[in-house]
């Protein structure tokens, strides 16, 4: 019996009178890898950004590593500190060099002290493979970097379940192959990630299951295999067939 | 620095059309002004004779080598690197500010024995009531402006009533509000306490508005990376987002500090005992008015010559983040 990370019930969300999430339903067990696609504007952003609660959900339920998320803030930041999430516009801290944006969650939020957070940041910048940039401010790094140093940043307070929201799709393209063979390599070594992505390689190489979402619902979801092979959808079809016709 | 075109153009000040038009503006102000009675004409004694009786030839005489020195000044600074003639022109501003006071015919011996008292008394009062009031502003500044960023409605309500009324009234106001009508409620208040009072307050409600446009110049993604690594509001707040407002907070919250320093002068009425003040009761004695206008006027514009550097070195600090 594998653990479950996150698990969502029946959980809609309205932004005022528009309805974003219809009653979604989704299990991520430890472990497993799963890629979200769709649309945009299908709410596959909006549902990551709930597990962290980012956003807020109305009905249904999302529990994360075992807690429930509601309007407690002491539950929100205990699940806070263990899921680690990269954002597409990285968000960096611009007044911190890349050491310290590594260094300021675990020492704040866990207490470690400076020189131990200071050593888990230099072995996850090398993880990344950016060590020789690790005084260097955000600014003064290429969009690839600022993303790897993302990364580390998550990796450093030693989350359970990494979150992606769209990481790759502010980069040039030379710098989208090594943002996602960091990636990669993270799931090789068996980190929990949900991503939302349009790199389809990606997905196809590296994911448990992958899950299409349209109009706020998750309408297909199965191995890759099965998902670009033999898609069942009308919608998955229609989309698959544009993204992949480059 | 504005962006600076890499496209080298020629320097205006050594365009032919500039100077002459400089030249021909100059020399007509000067033929308008008869300045044959001033220490210009004594000057020009030897080639227009006596002054006085010059006549046209003497105003025109003097315009001349006027519109002559001036276009050869400027020409010349033309040639100079931009350090060294910025340099020159504050130094013949200056020179020019200090030939404008000296036609005021001021008693220095009684300058020099006003001064000392005018410092030790009237400029530490203005320094230090405009220092306490500077500290208890910006504390009002950063709650007033979470307040007035947040959902919560009490909060909203009075940090937008407290900018509004403060904001509202002239400064001069609350300072007689403050003085005289706190009393009637039963608190007995000092001159000082209540000058100190009333500036915080009216500054307080200025800075609010700064902080609240600097907190919201932070892009919305910091408070999102920040909340999802798990770090408090107060820890968003002191950590992530202040830091980084505070490069935009400062050009205008050093206004703040400056124009504040001045305004101290306004607690003079209800008599305490600053550089305002006793500018104007030093010299009522013996009619030297001007003497201690003038000699406070200085001393204002020195302590905000101060404040100036103050600002732009920390205005280079913060730059550090942002170079490439």
């Amino acid at each position: 019996m594998s653990e479950k990370i996150i698990d969502v019930r029946n959980v809609s969300k309205w932004y005022g009178a528009f309805r974003v999430l219809t009653d979604v339903n989704l299990t991520v067990e430890k472990g497993e890898r799963i890629v979200i696609c769709g649309p945009s504007g299908s709410g596959k952003s909006t549902l990551i950004r709930c597990f962290n609660r980012l956003e807020a959900h109305q009905q249904g339920d999302i529990v994360v590593n075992g807690i429930t998320l509601h309007d407690r803030m002491r539950d929100v930041a205990e699940v806070r500190k263990n899921v680690g999430m990269v954002f597409q516009h990285f968000n960096l801290f611009p007044h911190m060099t890349v050491l310290m944006n590594c260094m300021v969650g675990p020492m704040w939020i866990k207490g470690v002290p400076e020189a131990e957070a200071r050593k888990t940041a230099l072995k996850f910048l090398e993880r990344v493979r950016i060590p020789e940039q690790a005084n260097k401010y955000p600014v003064q790094l290429s969009g690839g970097q600022q993303q790897r140093v993302a990364i580390a940043r998550s990796l450093c307070m030693q989350p359970a379940v990494m979150l992606f929201d769209e990481p790759t799709s502010a980069l040039d393209p030379e710098m989208v192959s090594e943002v996602l063979e960091t990636m990669t390599s993270l799931a090789r070594e068996g980190m929990t990630m949900v991503c939302v992505t349009h790199e389809m390689a990606f997905a196809r190489a590296v994911a448990d299951r992958v899950i299409f979402m349209n109009a706020g619902q998750i309408i297909e979801q199965g191995k890759p295999d099965d998902f670009f092979g033999n898609p069942q959808h009308e919608r998955t079809k229609l989309f698959l067939s544009q993204i992949l016709k480059h | 620095m504005l962006y600076p075109d890499t496209v080298e153009s020629e320097v205006l000040v050594h365009k032919p059309w500039f100077v002459a038009t400089l030249f021909v503006l100059v020399f007509a102000v000067f033929l308008a002004f008869d300045l044959t009675g001033t220490s210009m004409g004594e000057l020009m004694r030897p080639v227009i004779g006596a002054p006085a009786e010059s006549g046209f030839y003497g105003r025109f005489a003097i315009g001349l080598v006027i519109a002559v020195l001036f276009c050869l000044n400027i020409v010349l600074i033309g040639f100079a690197s931009l350090r060294v003639q910025v340099t020159i022109v504050w130094f013949e501003l200056l020179l020019l500010f200090l030939a404008f006071f000296t036609t005021f015919n001021l008693s220095l011996p009684f300058i020099a024995e006003k001064l000392p008292f005018m410092i030790t008394q009237g400029l530490f009062t203005t320094i230090y009531v405009s220092a306490i009031s500077i500290a208890i502003a910006s504390i009002i500044a950063i709650l007033g402006a979470v307040a007035k960023l947040s959902t919560n409605g009490f909060a909203y309500a009075i940090a937008s009533f407290y900018t509004s009324f403060f904001r509202g009234l002239p400064l001069l106001m609350q300072v007689y509000l403050i003085y005289l009508g706190l009393p009637q409620l039963g608190f007995i208040i000092d001159a000082v306490p209540a000058g100190i009072l009333a500036l915080s307050l009216c500054y307080g409600a200025y800075m609010t508005e700064i902080f609240r446009s600097g907190i919201q110049s932070i892009d919305r993604g910091q408070w999102e990376a920040s909340r999802s690594i798990g770090f408090g509001f107060g820890l968003t707040m002191r950590k992530i987002i202040l830091p980084q407002a505070l490069p935009v907070i400062i050009p205008p919250t050093g206004n703040q500090f400056i124009s504040m320093l001045k305004d101290s002068s306004l607690v003079s009425v209800i008599g305490v005992w600053e550089l305002m003040f006793l500018a104007r009761t030093l010299g009522q004695k013996t009619f030297q008015h001007m003497e201690m206008l003038i000699s406070a006027a200085m001393l204002y514009w020195v302590v905000s010559i101060c404040l100036e550097l103050i600002q732009s070195r920390i205005e280079r600090h913060y730059a550090r983040s942002k170079v490439r």
